[in-house]
This record gives C-alpha cells, structure tokens and sequence, in this order.
C-alpha cells in the first residue's frame, strides 16, 4: 500500500517530466528564432564575419512593434498575404509589398508593385536600395529596421 | 510572431542554402504517442489500485472502462494525425491524462457511494460510465471540429453570430422560467430537457472568445487610441469603454440573474485578457479589476447569496454542519492527504459533498496528497503554457488572441476552482476542466482542445498551400534564383 501509493506519485510527475522534455526538444520547433538547418547556419557565420551585419529585423512602428525575426539569409516577404515572412494587418500595406534579400553580405528591400509605395529613410523605393544598419523603412503604418 | 518557418513556401531559397524543397520540420506526433501510452499506463495503474485498496479483487466493469478509455485516446491521436498532423505534441497527452485521472476519481467515488440514498430518496447512481460515455461523445465533437475547421481564420467571420448565439445561451438560463430551467443547488445556469440536462454557459464561454478575438482584430484601433496618461497608466478615452463597460455589465447580471460567480469572474477575466493581448495596455486590466470590485462589493451589499458565499469563506466554522460544511469538509479533505496522500482509494471521499463535480480537485488533494494535487496543477500549466506558446508563434492576429483566450480560460478556471476548494477565494462552483464530471464541461472543453489544436497545427506546419502566384518581374534579376518552391 505505502509502495504504490509513492511509487504512483513518482510515475505521475515522471509523466510531467517527459511532458517538459518534448516541450524542451520542441523548444526552437516553432519559435523560428532560431532554424536548425545546417546550411542556414553556415550562411550567418560568414555574414557574421564581417562583425557589422545586420543579425534580426526589428519592428519599431505599427501594430506588430517589438517583433523581431532573425536574418538567416533567406529573403524576408512582406505584405498582408499569409506566406509572407512578417504578415502585416494594416490597410496601407500591400498584399505583397516588399522584399528584403541578401546580396553578399549586404540587405537590399525593393518594393513589389505596392500601391502606397515603401520608403527607405523618406526615399521611395523604385529599384533595389541597399538597408544600411538601423535605417527605418516603411511600409504603411510599419517601420521596421535592420540590427546587429 | 510573423516568424519564418523552416522550408516556408513563398520564400525563393536562395542557391546558397542548401536546404531541400522536401524538407519538413518534425511533426513531433511518435513523441504525442509516447505521451499518450505513459498517460494510458498511469490511468490503468490508478484503476487497478483503487479497486485493490477497495475491493481486493479486479471486476469486469474496470476492463470495460479501461478499454473506452484507451479506445477514446487512440481515436483521438488519430484524428490528430489525419486533421492536425503538425498540432502540439504536448497539449493531447496531458488532456488525456487528466480526463483519465477524473474518470478514476469519478469511479473512485462511485465505489464509496455505492448504495447509498440520496437525499431526494433515489439510490446513488454510478457516474462514471455517464462520464465515459460524455467523453465518446466529447470525442465525436472534437473530431468534428477538427476536421470541418481545416483553418482557424474560418472562425473570424463568423464573429458577430457566433457572439449573439453565445450570449443568448449565457443569459438563456437566468431568463427563462424555472421548469425549463431550474434552479439547482442556487445556481440558475442548466437548461433540463426530460433526463438530460445542459450548462450552456460553458458553451457561450467559447463563443464569446471567438467573438471577442474577431471584433478586437477589427477594431483594435479603437481600444488603442490613447487618451490621458495618470500615473503611468495610458488611460483610454471615455467615450471608447463601451465595450468593457458592456462585458461589465454581462458579467454582473450573470452573478445577480443566474446567481453564479464563478461564471461571472470567469468571462469577466477572459474579456479583459484578450484586451490585455490585443492592446499591450495595462490601463484596460487595471480598469477592468477596479470595476469588477467596485461590481462585486454592490452585488454583496444588495444580494443574499453573495453574501452567504462571502460569509462562509471567510469564516466557514460559524456554521459548520450548515452553510460551511462543504468548504469545511474539503480543508478536511485536502488535511488529511497531507504532503503524500492517503492512497489512491485509501481516503473518505464520501465525506466530501459534490465530490465529483465542484470538489474533485479536494478528492485528489485527499488521495495523492499536495504531491499529487500540484502535479495536476503542473499538467494544466503545461496545457496553458503550450497554448500561449502556439498563439505567440501563429502568424495572424486572430489566431494569437484566441489561442491566447482559451489557455488562459482553461488557466483561470482550475484558478478559480481550486482557490474554491483551498478557501483562497469564495467558492465558486464552477467545475474543473476534464477532472469534473459533467457532460457539457466535458464538450465544451474538448472542443476548446480542438481549437488549440487547430492554432497550433497552423503555427508549426510548413507552408503548403499551392497558390499560383503571378510572375513578378520586378525580382527578376541576377542575384535571386528562382527555385521551385517547396512542396
């Protein structure tokens, strides 16, 4: 009697533990802070070299501020479109309107046909522009930035 | 938060990365099955020592219980594979784990009930295969949510129905004449029809969610315009607290009408956290608590039964074999278990009144002890905690609010129960989430599994959605190569 009962609280918070241990696996699954994909990481160490490159984008404006999304040398789409990389729910924005990709080891946001136009520190973007580091760009009523 | 997940269809890999288009994250369900058999095991386990501390030998009736339990959870992780298959793989197993546990509780005190009469003059009636058949049709319910609900997004246009049916059936029951619904043990919130009888309110629970997550996506302009800032508070314009002063409003005439508390703290508490998420603002929770006292205080001044229930929690031995003998006999209860329990089937649960539905948390706190009482509370911990998780990493608004309403309401119902139980706050009356018996419980929250489910199946698969896009030439240039995009 006195065995089964400790032996059953033991099985019960064994079966916490386990619960936390694939929580803990599952730890980076669904964050997309971080993607264990080894070509990817590759990717980030030699941008990483350059001791200045842009390391996460940065929502400082607009409905989703204080968002960040870590660059892994994919491009980044946004737009209101569900695929897009940072989906923005705001009326300005387009369904696909921008892009930033990396060329080398610099940023480049060009505009996607967007009706109210992206702008680059109160530049409009016609053609690709390099993002220098913490250069606000907007997109509707979002600003997001690049930084280290 | 608009995170990129793995492989993401719409994003041109660029050559470099030599990531495959067939690459899928893990969908994590053989680790849903590991979990799923060790929650299956600890359910038999306790089955088998609560018959061996009762009756010394093993009955027909535990197998068949044993085996629709074990049917219901293989179901149930299938419909997982087929409907959901990138869904979390924690949320399922500790579900299971607790409706288990709640059906042994539930048998557990059928056992120590067995034959006594009631004092309507009926003879006591097993509850739990009730219980197990709820959970078949609970089940059912899931897995129809489940598979007609393929995108959680569905949901928010149906906002405004879904907030009219869900208050009709909150107020339903206050309103309506006592032989349709009558009061039980002074609560107003069942509707009977014949033999069975139904708690909507735990329905409208989840409605009112959906509609609240839709409106505040459409409208969270409106609560995020700033008005006066006093001691660091933004306080919201006047003229934009209509809508918190109409759930206000809800929530009192539930406790004034129906005479149920729990109920009232409860959809008062998810309003006011989905504001909370929507806008970021502490002003509104601040405004919010302040009302609800201010509510609260009145309602005891005027109504009787609110100042019965407050009388007894705050001192329940002034009349202990009357007004206080149900907290009393749980603080006895929960005393007794001490730090390691009684043993499963080693206590007197049948000291307890209601000891299946509101007090079934003491019964546990009396069998496995604080031990085992807190483990439970870890379990629905994780539950919630999986669900804010998912809400945080789902790519749209609504999808983050109502995930994030429905752990939270799964949260603060054990909350409310278990401060009951504990005499931490005035019982309430509410029942626990998947541990109480009671079919509309059991529904209710079964279909609010689903949605999680659904929110973070839609979090963590890959994008697979075949949509034709048109050629934009504007990126049509050296640097990007275009590559097919992943299946």
């Amino acid at each position: 009697m006195q065995l089964t009962r400790a032996g059953f609280l033991v099985l019960l918070w064994l079966f916490v533990l386990a619960a936390l241990r694939v929580v803990r696996s599952d730890l980076y699954a669904a964050s997309g802070l971080r993607v264990p994909t080894p070509g990817l990481r590759r990717g980030t160490g030699k941008a990483g070299k350059g001791g200045k490159a842009p390391r996460q984008l940065v929502v400082t404006h607009g409905a989703l501020a204080g968002t960040r999304i870590s660059l892994d040398g994919r491009p980044i789409l946004i737009g209101r479109a569900d695929d897009s990389t940072l989906v923005l729910d705001d009326d300005f924005a387009s369904t696909r309107h921008a892009r930033l990709s990396l060329r080398g080891t610099d940023w480049y946001v060009e505009d996607l046909g967007s009706t109210n136009g992206t702008y680059l520190d109160r530049a409009k973007v016609t053609a690709p522009l390099r993002v220098p580091l913490g250069t606000p760009i907007r997109i509707g009523k979002t600003v997001i930035e690049l930084r280290t | 938060m608009g995170s990129p997940v793995p492989g993401a269809e719409g994003t041109p890999l660029s050559a470099a990365s030599s990531t495959s288009p067939g690459l899928k994250p893990p969908t994590r369900r053989s680790s849903e099955l590991f979990l799923l058999a060790f929650a299956a095991g600890l359910v038999t386990i306790a089955l088998i020592l609560v018959e061996a501390n009762q009756e010394q030998e093993l009955t027909m009736r535990i197998v068949w219980l044993g085996l629709a339990y074990l049917g219901v959870l293989t179901v149930a992780h299938l419909a997982v594979r087929k409907w959901a298959p990138y869904a979390d793989p924690v949320i399922l197993p500790c579900v299971a784990l607790l409706n288990g546990l709640g059906l042994v509780m539930i048998h557990r005190i059928d056992l120590a009930k067995e034959g006594d009469t009631l004092p309507g003059g009926g003879v006591w009636s097993p509850a739990a295969p009730k219980q197990v058949l709820w959970t078949a049709i609970a089940l059912v319910l899931f897995c129809i949510v489940l598979a007609v609900l393929s995108d959680h997004r569905t949901l928010a246009r149906y906002g405004y129905t879904f907030g009219f049916l869900g208050l009709v059936a909150l107020v339903l029951p206050g309103v309506l004449p006592s032989f349709i619904a009558p009061e039980i043990n002074g609560a107003k919130i069942w509707l009977s029809f014949g033999a069975f009888s139904i708690q909507p309110g735990e329905f409208a629970k989840i409605l009112l969610m959906v509609f609240f997550a839709a409106f505040l996506v459409s409208k969270r302009e409106l609560f995020t315009a700033a008005g006066r800032r006093v001691l660091g508070l933004d306080l919201p314009r006047a003229r934009d607290l209509g809508p918190l002063v109409a759930a206000w409003a809800v929530g009192v005439s539930i406790m004034v009408l129906q005479k149920d508390l729990g109920s009232s703290l409860l959809f008062f508490g998810i309003v006011l956290v989905l504001l909370y998420v929507a806008t970021e603002r502490a002003a509104w929770v601040v405004l919010g608590v302040g009302m609800f006292c201010v509510g609260a205080v009145v309602a005891w001044r005027l109504f009787g039964h609110v100042q019965i229930r407050v009388q007894n929690w705050l001192d329940p031995f002034a009349d202990p074999s009357g007004k206080g003998y149900q907290i009393l006999q749980s603080l006895f209860g929960l005393g007794t278990g001490n730090i390691f329990g009684a043993g499963l089937g080693g206590g007197r649960p049948d000291e307890i009144p209601e000891a299946n539905t509101d007090f079934i948390t003491a019964v546990i706190g009396e069998e496995l002890g604080f031990v085992g009482l807190s483990a439970v509370l870890v379990l629905y911990t994780v539950l919630a905690l999986r669900g804010m998780r998912n809400s945080l990493a789902v790519r749209d608004t609504f999808g983050k609010l109502l995930g994030g309403g429905l752990s939270f309401a799964v949260a603060f119902q054990i909350f409310i129960v278990v401060g009951g139980v504990t005499k931490l706050i005035p019982m309430t009356g509410i029942t626990a989430p998947f541990l109480s018996y009671g079919g509309s419980s059991l529904l209710a929250n079964y279909m609010l599994v689903a949605l999680l489910l659904r929110i973070s199946d839609a979090a963590r698969a890959p994008k697979s959605t075949p949509k034709p896009r048109p050629q934009q030439p504007a990126i049509a240039d050296q640097f990007t190569v275009m590559v097919e995009r992943p299946k």
